[in-house]
């Protein structure tokens, strides 16, 4: 689950990590209010959206006075940003934060996340922070310091020295970042975080450590432990019928194509939407249909396909292990019944009784392409659908 | 022979009494697997079908000599049934569990690489070598004995390709799936690293897909001579978008990395056959044999 930036901060201030002075608006008068209560000479303005790359498409702004703190606020929101992470439609702009300004003597990056492949928790730092941690990677990999936590054993006063040091830092900025590394860390573990960044975390012309930007991810898997966070997502922010699939426990995913899939399995699903773009076609989604696929699942699988109206054409792949192909059918035939399927339907079913099954679909009312093989069956739901175009 | 699991193997379910564990310790049963015994804290004494019940995994180990545990737990209690497990001396432990948070598993990895279990999964099907064990929810039936092992993140992306070799008469020696969670407690390597020594297995299928390392991690063990048996590659997810999370918690393209296009570049590079067509994977197995 993502959150904005506001959110993220007010996390950090929870856990005593220093933030900017500034508060979220939603309104160019509210911005107004923020700003004015700020009392400071320059004022940040900053688009809040789930993706990056704000500020290099317009939408971190530095201003001087109240008056054009509210008149930038009017001209970002309502406005679509598109970021290098928005992906081409881009995000609307909803939501603001409005911060002091700081003086930036130094700006570094400080991550923390989950190390798939050592098994371990990663703190990962960098004397060159505000630039993506990729370029960082691609252009100087030698400037990041990676340390691997083991969970069991924690992240010591040791491990935090070890990163402050590393960053060449002097002075009191090798304490509070410090603090800040040992801080981070337990919100990561507290809060089931799949990833903390701040890039950049910065060290002022005081002295002073601030995290100037804010990211956190958690763990979708552990929400149900943290009823707090789940009051932070932001709907706006997300494909309306992805909410929907979430609601009916079905993972889906919504892409730009024109042939709507419906799959029960996760790699299956991916294999699916590979095998179309093999055959010259472009998939309208991602869908597992988990938890079998009878008769409820199938309607609200057939719900959400029927509501995306790019969908020319609809790939069901089933493969029936341990629920019988027979059974899949007759669950299809009824969810037709309460659904209004408006175009054509490919079905590919295999495994337990799948001769049973199609037979089955073909004696149907409805008029169902049954395909016996994958490959016959996207060709035939790419040669539906028809070209895509871009 | 057959990695992991064979014809000797002595099963205990955690959570035999509920739905899923109940349901798919009768079709082990029904494809001749050893299941000698179930743990439900509170149902000791209890039976199913005959097989005892017991409270904790420690008499499920003393009185019917469990070698291997099967757990069909809830996400909130299966880290705990894991380290019960592996406290108890069990040496295999398969854990279907889908939805344990990833910081858990974490820990109970950490913990248990220090004893003598080896975890596989969570959120997997299972192991099966054909014909002797079936530790896990696949369908046997789809199934034969034969040289082919198979490994993958996947579920019924699995059962496809095993579908597709079974058909045209080429089995497996023994099919293993690891999971869809980011940080699984076997790898591919660990897998290739078996397969390596088993004499029965003449070439591998790796089913990978994106998000994380393990494709490269495994073409790198490959490529430094560790595995020198043919490998059929397919990965799932050409056309995912990146920063989206694809039904699998560990199937996501995080900051660029984990793409299939990496992945299926460095299986290449390390001289393994790569089937673009997920609906080709027998066929690109029967050229190699």
């Amino acid at each position: 689950m993502k959150i904005h930036e506001y959110q993220a901060k007010n996390l950090f201030r929870e856990y005593g990590i220093p933030v900017p002075t500034g508060g979220p608006a939603f309104s160019a008068w509210e911005a107004f209010e923020v700003a004015s209560k700020l009392k400071t000479e320059k004022t940040v303005v900053k688009a809040q959206i789930h993706a990056g790359g704000r500020g290099k498409a317009g939408g971190v702004k530095i201003v001087n006075t109240p008056e054009e703190v509210e008149k930038t606020a009017e001209s970002l929101l309502s406005k679509t940003l598109v970021t290098k992470q928005s992906g081409p439609e881009g995000k609307i702009v909803r939501k603001l934060l409005i911060e002091e300004a700081l003086s930036i003597k130094q700006e570094l990056y400080l991550g923390v996340l989950i190390d798939r492949a050592e098994r371990k928790i990663a703190v990962i730092a960098s004397a060159s922070g505000g630039m993506e941690i990729e370029e960082i990677a691609a252009k100087s990999p030698e400037k990041i310091l990676r340390f691997h936590i083991d969970p069991l054993v924690g992240c010591g006063p040791f491990v935090c020295r070890n990163i402050a040091f590393g960053l060449g830092l002097a002075g009191t900025a090798v304490k509070f970042i410090a603090e800040i590394v040992e801080k981070a860390y337990r919100l990561f573990i507290e809060k089931d975080c799949s990833l903390i960044e701040m890039n950049p975390l910065v060290v002022l012309t005081d002295d002073r450590v601030i995290a100037l930007d804010a990211k956190i991810d958690f763990d979708d898997n552990s929400l149900t432990r943290h009823k707090e966070l789940l009051n932070l997502r932001d709907f706006f922010e997300e494909e309306p019928l992805e909410i929907q699939a979430n609601r009916y426990g079905i993972d889906y995913v919504k892409l730009e194509g024109n042939v709507g899939c419906m799959v029960n399995g996760a790699g299956l699903a991916m294999a699916t939407m590979d095998i179309i773009r093999k055959y010259g076609g472009m998939p309208a989604n991602f869908l597992d249909i988990k938890g079998g696929a009878n008769k409820e699942n199938v309607i609200h699988a057939f719900t959400l396909l029927m509501a995306d109206p790019k969908v020319k054409a609809v790939l069901i792949n089933i493969f029936g292990g341990i629920v019988k192909c027979d059974m899949v059918a007759n669950g299809i035939l009824e969810a037709m019944n309460f659904v209004k399927v408006d175009v054509p339907v490919v079905v590919r079913l295999e495994g337990t009784n799948a001769v049973e099954a199609r037979n089955i679909l073909n004696n149907a009312d409805f008029s169902f392409k049954v395909a016996d093989g994958l490959a016959s069956a996207a060709l035939a739901a790419v040669g539906i659908a028809g070209p895509w175009q871009q | 022979m057959s990695i992991f699991v064979d014809e000797k193997t002595r099963v205990v379910v955690q959570g035999i009494t509920g739905k899923e564990g109940t349901f798919h310790t009768r079709r082990c049963i029904a494809y001749g697997t050893k299941i000698v015994a179930g743990v439900t804290p509170g149902k000791g004494g209890q039976d199913l079908d005959g097989i005892p019940i017991f409270n904790t995994v420690g008499e499920a180990v003393k009185e019917a000599g469990a070698t291997v545990s099967l757990i069909f737990v809830p996400p909130a209690f299966a880290p705990d049934a894991i380290l019960e497990s592996a406290a108890a001396g069990i040496e295999l432990v398969v854990c279907i569990t889908e939805g344990i948070p990833v910081l858990d598993i974490v820990k109970v990895i950490n913990i248990v690489a220090d004893t003598k279990t080896r975890l596989i999964g969570p959120n997997c099907p299972g192991v099966i070598s054909p014909g002797k064990c079936k530790v896990g929810i696949m369908p046997g039936e789809i199934h034969m004995p034969g040289p082919v092992g198979v490994v993958s993140r996947s579920g019924t992306l699995t059962y496809e390709a095993v579908s597709q070799l079974t058909k045209i008469g080429i089995g497996q020696s023994t099919c293993i799936g690891i999971g869809g969670d980011p940080v699984p407690g076997t790898t591919f390597i660990d897998c290739l690293r078996l397969f390596e020594d088993d004499p029965v297995t003449s070439v591998v299928v790796l089913i990978g897909e994106i998000g994380g390392n393990s494709e490269e991690d495994a073409a790198a063990f490959i490529k430094s001579g560790n595995f020198t048996k043919p490998l059929v590659s397919f990965v799932a997810g050409s056309g995912a978008p990146a920063g989206k999370r694809m039904g699998h918690a560990g199937a996501i393209i995080s900051g660029g990395k984990g793409t299939a296009k990496d992945k299926i570049m460095a299986l290449e590079e390390a001289g393994a056959t790569i089937v673009l067509d997920p609906a080709g994977i027998g066929e690109a197995v029967a050229g190699i044999l």
